[in-house]
């Protein structure tokens, strides 16, 4: 039994349409919002900021906090019930891990750069659309950024490597692997790096090749949106 | 040798490569990882001979020593004013740097600058606290006029090459115009209705910082509000 045939038609290494905009929350010192197939990820930057409470300051660089949520309308339509979960705990955390390496934290010490990230529909790839809004909005904040960061969904169904799963293609029936990627797209370098599932060495290999494909398609969207807002 | 991978106004996201060679120099929102030139903000290319400059369309303001700023006194202590000038912590000014006159221990500070005063002042030292002194030509405590608060990034564009962009402002609407590095701006005119249109200049400029041909715009911008033709420079 193999995967031959996508549930929405793509081809194995083709991307969900991606529509991504900057400044779409004007009182944001930064903000973005990017959309891939359904999943719908608005993300807004505040900062820098004074950090309380005092204890998690750090004198040396600043610090960079990140919330993850799903909105309660957001997925089937069971409501999603609010307030942080270990789940969306653990995607803020990865969140940060992602974004830091683009930043220079040593310019702020002693603060705060509150990163906040609501998915208004979801259909899988979530964090990935949260991370790649997330450095949109850093960007339009002005923080000075090695590299924008850009993340991807790749799944690996029977012995099928495709891009950008959807939530069908996640909930397959024969189990599979879920790989959720970060990276700078100049240099390649992996920001985030989490799976779900099992996977043999070398399909990972071959994941992170077609990952480093799909995020430099993807940071193209996330320059043209930079482009779109200032040739008016 | 070399190559320059961008042309002047393109505009450019952090990682793009701008160009390739030890020939060129990085400014603004640029940085040089080995042989390659990177920009580090969103912005515009400027290029001048070997210097590839990102002029950064946004940025959050970083105080930095010899900085005029504009500022609102929130706090007042036994030996320091505190000012809000939009940064993250509030700057000091203390007994010593506010005025060349001399202050008495136990003085009022109040009497000399009062809570929610504005000032403009100058930044003396960013270590880990930010202080600012009013001895300096042209800082003093701002009386009338308004304070307008606009994106940091734009200053520049407010104040112009050599000041030609304020400097005509201010004459076709005869206000006075002080822009703070920090985006603060202040103006004050005798006939409100100039003031007006100088608060509105500065705005059309803060929204389209980026585009050609913007002095003339706001050339003729100010001609047609304020129903006179100007000839200045």
């Amino acid at each position: 039994m193999t995967y031959n045939k996508r549930s929405d038609g793509r081809k194995f290494d083709e991307l969900r349409p991606i529509k991504a905009e900057v400044g779409v929350i004007p009182r944001a010192e930064g903000s973005a919002r990017f959309q891939i197939g359904k999943t719908v990820a608005v993300a807004a930057v505040y900062g820098p900021r004074p950090l309380f409470p005092k204890f998690l300051k750090n004198n040396e660089r600043g610090v960079l906090r990140c919330y993850y949520n799903m909105l309660s309308f957001s997925g089937s339509g069971e409501r999603v019930r609010p307030g942080p979960s270990r789940r969306s705990k653990e995607i803020g955390l990865v969140t940060e891990k992602a974004l830091a390496p683009a930043l220079d934290l040593t310019a702020f010490p002693g603060s705060t750069i509150d990163v906040f990230i609501e998915l208004v529909q979801t259909d899988a790839g979530t964090r990935c659309a949260g991370i790649t809004a997330a450095a949109m909005a850093l960007a339009d904040a002005g923080f000075p950024m090695k590299d924008l960061v850009s993340a991807i969904a790749v799944g690996r169904i029977d012995d099928k490597i495709v891009i950008d799963v959807d939530k069908s293609e996640e909930d397959y029936e024969g189990g599979m692997a879920d790989i959720s990627i970060a990276m700078m797209p100049r240099t390649g370098q992996v920001t985030m790096l989490q799976m779900d599932g099992y996977l043999k060495r070398d399909e990972l290999r071959e994941v992170l090749k077609t990952a480093q494909k799909a995020c430099a398609e993807i940071y193209k969207n996330q320059k043209e949106a930079f482009e779109a807002r200032y040739t008016k | 040798m070399g190559e320059l991978h961008v042309k002047e106004r393109d505009i450019v996201v952090p990682g793009e490569v701008l160009a390739t060679g030890m020939d060129f120099l990085p400014a603004g929102g640029a940085y040089r990882d080995k042989e390659l030139i990177i920009a580090s903000q969103v912005g515009l290319i400027a290029v001048s001979g070997r210097l590839v400059k990102v002029v950064a369309l946004n940025w959050k303001y970083l105080p930095k020593k010899g900085d005029t700023v504009i500022g609102q006194v929130v706090e007042i202590t036994q030996n320091n004013w505190f000012v809000d000038i939009g940064y993250m912590n509030d700057a000091a000014i203390s007994l010593k740097e506010g005025t060349i006159e001399y202050i008495p221990r136990g003085a009022d500070l109040s009497q000399y600058y009062n809570y929610g005063d504005y000032v403009v002042a100058s930044v003396c030292n960013m270590s880990r606290l930010l202080d600012l002194t009013m001895k300096g030509p042209g800082l003093r405590k701002l009386t009338g006029g308004r304070i307008i608060k606009i994106n940091p990034a734009k200053v520049p564009r407010i104040i112009g090459k050599e000041g030609s962009m304020i400097t005509m402002i201010k004459q076709a609407t005869d206000c006075k115009i002080i822009a703070g590095q920090n985006g603060y701006v202040w103006m004050s005119g005798l006939d409100p209705e100039k003031e007006r249109v100088a608060v509105e200049a500065i705005r059309l400029i803060e929204r389209k910082a980026h585009i050609q041909g913007l002095t003339e715009e706001v050339k003729s911008f100010m001609e047609k509000e304020l129903g006179v033709k100007n000839d200045i420079q």
